[in-house]
């Protein structure tokens, strides 16, 4: 029981950094309708901001803020350099998603050559070898920041969507963008909030993930994989689907690496998605389908 | 024209064996691009598994040939076996679109990967597998005997998809990509020809899965990652979506780069990226629309 307890509590803080990255994904796709595969390599360079901040002993909240604000600005960048000319020239739905994952090769380019291919370990206040024993369950500090954190950032995204002007735009925004413009939101300007926002949400899983995987270019990939996933599975559209679809990700590959196997933790995972889709195609949380000839 | 037949034809005589491998190569991945470009040029359905059926084929092959089977039986069996694996992966794609179909096939060539990975049997574990190479034959040497091969298969298979293209199941690709629903009110059956899609695409695949193995002589699980079908993806986006000859361009492409850039390897992927940008923004037809642009100015070349 408490072994169970244990691989729950493991699986919900991982879970809420999943939720966290398919948060930011949800975020981006019910807005501008595009696929972002570059999320993960976008969150990965404000980890990196933040890792060289901490190592420069900047103060905490400093190096933690920081990376927020420019990891978001990456993805502002991207809206406004790349994706707004491509669109303005047409390009497919599926050509942007390509633009996204040419974007994130560029991004892992640009890591590498500033960074080194290197591993680094993240020099994070919370260490993972400091725990408590509750009632025989182990929980690390970090563990608990984490779901802290989880916590913390999907419920500010709550009352900023549902409770400020600035969500009511990107909702308006969402739901009918040429409905938008007319009522003067200021539509791109909302857009590019919502990218930022949305690879801010990622930096903010990164950070939290890299003190247990080790700091290198490529690290995001699997989380990014994974948010995408918990997204997909809650329905692309959903936002507390997105929540719901990590951490249910989470808790099951954490029970799946305990009592199955740790090889095929990740292709459990992604033969449930499967599974998921067959039945629901649109998700646990999504609407279903409707499309006009 | 003919220029350019005599010279692919008598080319061995002259140049170096490397640059016969890398011809081979061009030719051996022209055959996979061009399955990629059925399933996402034609039929519109993006496929992020490619190198899961890449991986299929090519092992498939490897067994195979190492329990001593013919080589036109064993490759035939890898790309059999991969179009299966292809069917079984388009069914969701009956019921999903975009993004989801995206998900579900990364799905499958994690999984693929990761079983490869974990499973000795099947890998031959870290060493990998070693393939048995290709006998010469009519007393040419080894790189010219698989120049001729290859050139051989990749002749037949570009003949096949132009075939393909321009008959009736070609058409109904392009009208399920267009509109699915209006495609099956026009009286396709889109069951059929989207899980035939999936399957002519893997076989593609598969085949060159089989054919790669046949060049490299060794075989692990690390040859069949996700950049694997990334290129798959570049090469389709950089040579044309919708076009033979742009898969043909597009194999050229990703057989080259890496090649012309040996020295910086780390910068691969920034040009591939960065070329599917520029590409995406500026010539969404891709090197196959810019030789068609080419092809009309010289034809015309004395006026404009």
């Amino acid at each position: 029981m408490e072994q169970f307890l244990g691989y729950l509590i493991t699986g919900l803080s991982i879970g809420s950094l999943y939720s966290l990255v398919g948060l930011g994904i949800v975020l981006i796709y019910r807005s501008t309708s595009v696929l972002n595969f570059a999320h993960g390599e976008m969150a990965t360079v404000g980890a990196f901001i933040g890792f060289t901040l901490l190592c420069a002993h900047v103060p905490f909240w400093l190096s933690f803020l920081l990376p927020l604000i420019l990891g978001g600005g990456v993805g502002m960048l991207f809206y406004f350099c790349i994706l707004i000319p491509a669109q303005r020239r047409e390009a497919s739905l599926v050509g942007q998603v390509i633009l996204t994952l040419g974007f994130s090769l560029v991004l892992q380019g640009a890591i590498i050559y500033i960074w080194g291919a290197a591993q680094h370990p993240f020099p994070f206040p919370l260490s993972d070898s400091k725990a408590w024993n509750i009632g025989g369950v182990v929980i690390s500090e970090l563990t608990l920041g984490t779901l802290g954190i989880g916590l913390i950032g999907a419920l500010s995204l709550y009352l900023l969507v549902q409770k400020t002007r600035l969500g009511l735009a990107m909702r308006a925004t969402s739901e009918n963008l040429p409905a938008a413009q007319t009522l003067a939101i200021p539509t791109r300007m909302v857009l590019s909030i919502s990218w930022g926002l949305a690879i801010s949400l990622g930096v903010l899983a990164g950070v939290f993930l890299a003190p247990t995987l080790l700091l290198d270019p490529s690290f995001m990939l699997e989380p990014f994989l994974k948010g995408v996933t918990a997204s997909v599975m809650g329905g692309l559209k959903s936002l507390p689907g997105a929540i719901v679809g990590g951490i249910l990700l989470g808790v099951v590959e954490s029970l799946a690496g305990g009592y199955i196997s740790i090889a095929f933790k990740n292709t459990l995972a992604f033969l449930i998605i499967i599974g998921v889709l067959l039945i629901r195609p649109e998700g646990l949380l999504g609407k279903e389908f409707k499309e006009r000839v | 024209m003919s220029l350019v037949v005599l010279s692919i034809i008598f080319l061995p005589l002259f140049v170096t064996e490397s640059i016969l491998y890398l011809l081979t190569l061009i030719f051996i991945y022209s055959i996979g691009v061009q399955g990629q470009n059925l399933l996402i040029g034609y039929t519109g359905l993006i496929s992020f598994g490619q190198a899961g059926f890449l991986a299929i084929g090519a092992f498939t092959f490897g067994h195979l040939a190492r329990l001593g089977a013919p080589l036109p039986i064993s490759l035939l069996c890898g790309g059999l076996f991969a179009g299966f694996f292809g069917v079984l992966v388009g069914f969701p794609s009956l019921r999903l679109k975009g993004p989801y179909l995206a998900i579900a096939t990364l799905g499958f060539g994690i999984a693929v990967y990761q079983i490869l990975a974990n499973m000795e049997i099947l890998s031959g574990g870290y060493t990998g597998l070693t393939v048995p190479k290709l006998m010469p034959f009519f007393g040419l040497t080894y790189g010219a005997s698989m120049y001729y091969f290859n050139l051989f298969l990749f002749l037949l298979f570009t003949l096949a998809s132009y075939n393909l293209v321009s008959s009736y199941i070609g058409r109904a690709f392009i009208a399920i990509r267009d509109n699915d629903i209006a495609a099956e009110v026009m009286g396709i059956n889109l069951t059929h020809y989207k899980l035939f899609s999936f399957a002519i695409s893997s076989f593609y695949t598969g085949l060159q899965g089989g054919l790669y193995s046949l060049l490299i002589g060794y075989l692990i699980p690390d040859m069949f990652t996700f950049m694997e079908a990334i290129n798959f993806l570049v090469a389709v986006i950089v040579g044309g979506m919708a076009s033979i000859e742009g898969s043909i361009f597009g194999a050229l492409f990703i057989v080259l780069v890496p090649q012309i850039f040996s020295g910086y390897r780390e910068l691969v992927p920034v040009i591939f990226g960065g070329t599917i940008i520029i590409v995406l923004i500026f010539e969404p037809k891709g090197l196959s629309g810019r030789w068609l642009k080419f092809r009309l100015y010289m034809k015309n070349w004395p006026f404009r």
